[in-house]
């Protein structure tokens, strides 16, 4: 049975539903995105950049085009940073006015509904819109195109130099059933213009839908976006997400991804340095436990000399979990004095979790500076053993460690009330496994004594790995 | 404060003390000296509850209580203190951040209230002169990139602010120069105290120019073969430990 025969009837009768309207080269645009995708459908493990993530299970399901849900502010609550200032709230791939705020934003700032923004000003978003999500050759990429309708698009004048963050959460919900949203997100950053954006994904827990996200980021010539990404959806959903990056002249653009939910979650990140001088920070986390699945892909392109570009991933994984990182580089012939750097970690609290991890070097320049390096392990008994004799319990000792390990992605998030919620829920999603790795290790952390000698067992807290039976002690 | 009977104790698969017996009374500062592989480092990291040393046989006392039964957090919260032979580098975790949690960890233990960032400050810059800590060794993660000398000078330090009963100095002389030894060795005889004993597990004779010892125990092959006054930490340095083996 050959592929071409299996791939049309995923969401096929969707995409009949697909939405139609708008400007005429949106619509063509669709069009173009309907025919790709039957031509490709999801990928399968056959592809290279799909190898180690199973997508089939996705496209098993019949997920419909997702209607509204009910109760869209009660689901915001307990989510990082929702309250934010300014944020953009978008519902099933609806942009809802009644949950968004914008009101601190300067005048000149757009930060809107892409629904809005195609009606108010066709011509910018028109000049943007897709230039950079290539469908050629990407499933998921033609898919959310066919059904682009909604979702959020800012656009920061030339100069304008944005101190609030704008927070854009895209809230998903089955009520029952089994839903799909393909939100888009469209950002440009003119010339000298400097912001942050945070887009979070949201679900409430139990529900199973799938996103499908496609996001595109232009940083003008000398102005820095800073991007943060926020994937915090239903442990039974599915989220394909990517986010493709262009950046000029001078200009800095840094996105920071935390994956923390999903049943199965993939990111694509595409960062293009298309200036002289440009600098990209690509940073990471990402957690997985139970037998969920993780996957991020960087791709950063030094398309233009003295570029420079830093990337730090890290992974913490319990129960069964899959994790996988790849992480492209590309130096093209002309891009001279180019400082890439990429680091992979992984630490893995159970024996069950696996990652698989590569690093792919693309160098067609000969004065560059490249460096990459990947370190999987478990907690340094060591380090454990060493805070304990200062006084740490072995909880609190795990804890430093594991605080140590995800700090340094963590310090890399400037909003201070995101690095705050963040840090908090990277603790609570990790109670459940550490609780379960604190089990496994009982007779690990101070197994001392040899069974063969015998104390009274020791009543209370810490009564754990007690010899029973055997010899009498010696006096 | 410290009884050691009969002590046996094992380490990837082979018995490295064969029957050790000690007492250590508060106030008391022993040395114990031996050759490589006689077991004088075993003996201190079983003290402290190293995981992977094993107890076969034996029991140790402290303060009339069961010490190898506490986990290493128990015992260092009941006082004891070991400073490590080869100090442990954590990356991302802050000395001084590290120092107050841990400081904290003991005085919450105790009933006494922890100290706020302000307090373990002041505490810390009396501490630290005497050691010659500089702000940089506190700003930094814990031994990361700290030299040979600064890691021991950290765990004199560490024992300084932790001011514990039963202090275990684990080869804390190996690889310093004359100058970081004798930092060391002031750290140490500044604390030295009615209260306070200490286990100085030494190769050299020299540290024990500065830190005379009250007892020097020779380690031979697991077992003390030989104890006396700081005179006997002489005679070793001037005929050898092959002297005591053919004794």
């Amino acid at each position: 049975m050959t592929q071409i025969a299996e791939k049309p009837s995923v969401f096929g009768t969707a995409l009949d539903k697909r939405p139609r309207g708008g400007p005429r080269w949106l619509d063509d645009l669709r069009s173009r995105g309907a025919a790709r995708f039957m031509a490709l459908g999801i990928p399968t493990v056959r592809d290279e950049e799909w190898r180690f993530t199973n997508v089939a299970p996705l496209g098993a399901i019949d997920f419909a085009p997702a209607e509204q849900i009910s109760g869209a502010v009660e689901r915001l609550n307990g989510f990082a940073y929702t309250d934010a200032p300014v944020r953009l709230v978008i519902v099933n791939g609806r942009f809802d006015t009644t949950l968004s705020r914008v009101k601190a934003l300067p005048s000149g700032v757009q930060a809107r509904s892409l629904a809005a923004a195609l009606g108010d000003y066709p011509d910018v978003v028109q000049r943007y819109f897709g230039q950079l999500a290539d469908f050629t050759s990407r499933g998921f990429t033609a898919l959310n195109t066919a059904f682009v309708q909604d979702g959020a698009f800012i656009h920061i004048p030339d100069g304008t130099i944005l101190e609030t963050p704008i927070h854009v959460i895209f809230v998903s919900g089955a009520d029952g059933s089994k839903f799909m949203s393909h939100p888009r997100t469209l950002i440009v950053a003119g010339a000298g213009a400097q912001a942050s954006v945070i887009e979070s994904y949201i679900g409430a827990q139990g529900d199973t839908y799938f996103t499908n996200v496609v996001s595109e980021i232009f940083v003008g010539e000398n102005a820095g976006v800073d991007h943060y990404k926020v994937q915090a959806e239903s442990l039974d959903s599915f989220h394909i997400a990517s986010l493709h990056a262009h950046t000029s002249r001078s200009s800095r653009f840094s996105s920071h991804s935390f994956a923390l939910g999903g049943k199965l979650a993939r990111s694509d990140v595409f960062a293009i340095l298309d200036g002289e001088g440009g600098d990209c920070t690509l940073n990471g986390l990402y957690l997985a436990d139970r037998d969920r699945l993780v996957d991020n892909h960087t791709s950063i392109d030094h398309a233009k000399p003295h570029c420079g570009s830093h990337e730090v991933y890290k992974g913490i994984l319990g129960g069964t979990a899959r994790a996988v990182f790849n992480g492209k580089i590309i130096v093209r012939q002309d891009a001279q004095k180019t400082d890439a750097k990429q680091t992979n970690r992984a630490l893995l609290l159970t024996d069950g979790a696996t990652i698989n991890t590569k690093p792919q070097l693309e160098i067609f320049a000969d004065d560059v500076k490249c460096t990459h390096g990947a370190a999987i392990g478990q907690l340094d008994d060591d380090a454990i053993f060493y805070l304990r004799t200062r006084g740490l319990t072995y909880a609190e000792a795990r804890d430093m460690l594991i605080h140590a390990f995800a700090g340094q992605i963590l310090e890399g998030v400037r909003v201070e009330p995101l690095r705050e919620a963040l840090e908090r829920e990277l603790f609570d999603q990790l109670a459940a496994d550490l609780a379960d790795a604190d089990a496994k290790s009982a007779t690990k952390r101070s197994g001392q004594r040899s069974a063969s000698v015998v104390e009274e067992p020791k009543g209370g807290a810490g009564g754990d790995r007690r010899g029973s039976g055997g010899a009498d002690r010696q006096q | 404060m410290l009884e050691i009977r009969n002590l046996h104790v094992r380490a990837e698969g082979k018995e490295i003390l064969r029957g050790i017996d000690l007492t250590v009374n508060a106030g008391e500062v022993h040395a114990i000296m031996g050759p490589n592989g006689s077991g004088k480092s075993t003996l201190a990291r079983a003290l402290s509850g190293h995981p992977e040393y094993e107890v076969t046989a034996g029991e140790a006392l402290y303060e009339g209580r069961d010490l190898l039964a506490m986990d290493p957090d128990e015992r260092a919260r009941e006082g004891v203190f070991m400073a490590f032979q080869y100090p442990v580098e954590i990356a991302g975790v802050n000395n001084s951040y590290f120092l107050k949690a841990a400081l904290n960890a003991k005085r919450k233990h105790l009933g006494q209230p922890e100290l706020d960032a302000m307090e373990f400050m002041t505490l810390v810059q009396e501490k630290a002169k005497l050691l010659e800590i500089d702000k940089s060794m506190l700003t930094r993660a814990v031994n990361e990139g700290f030299s040979g000398g600064e890691k021991k000078r950290n765990e004199i330090f560490q024992m300084a602010l932790l001011e514990p009963k039963l202090a275990i100095l684990d080869e804390t002389d190996s690889g310093l120069d004359i100058d970081a030894l004798k930092l060391v060795a002031n750290g140490v005889n500044a604390m030295r105290s009615p209260g306070r004993a200490f286990i100085v597990v030494t190769h050299y004779q020299r540290l024990l120019n500065y830190i005379v010892p009250d007892y020097v125990h020779v380690l031979s092959a697991g077992k003390i073969v030989r104890s006396g006054g700081k005179e006997l930490a002489h005679e070793l340095e001037a005929r050898g430990y092959g002297w005591i083996d053919a004794a």
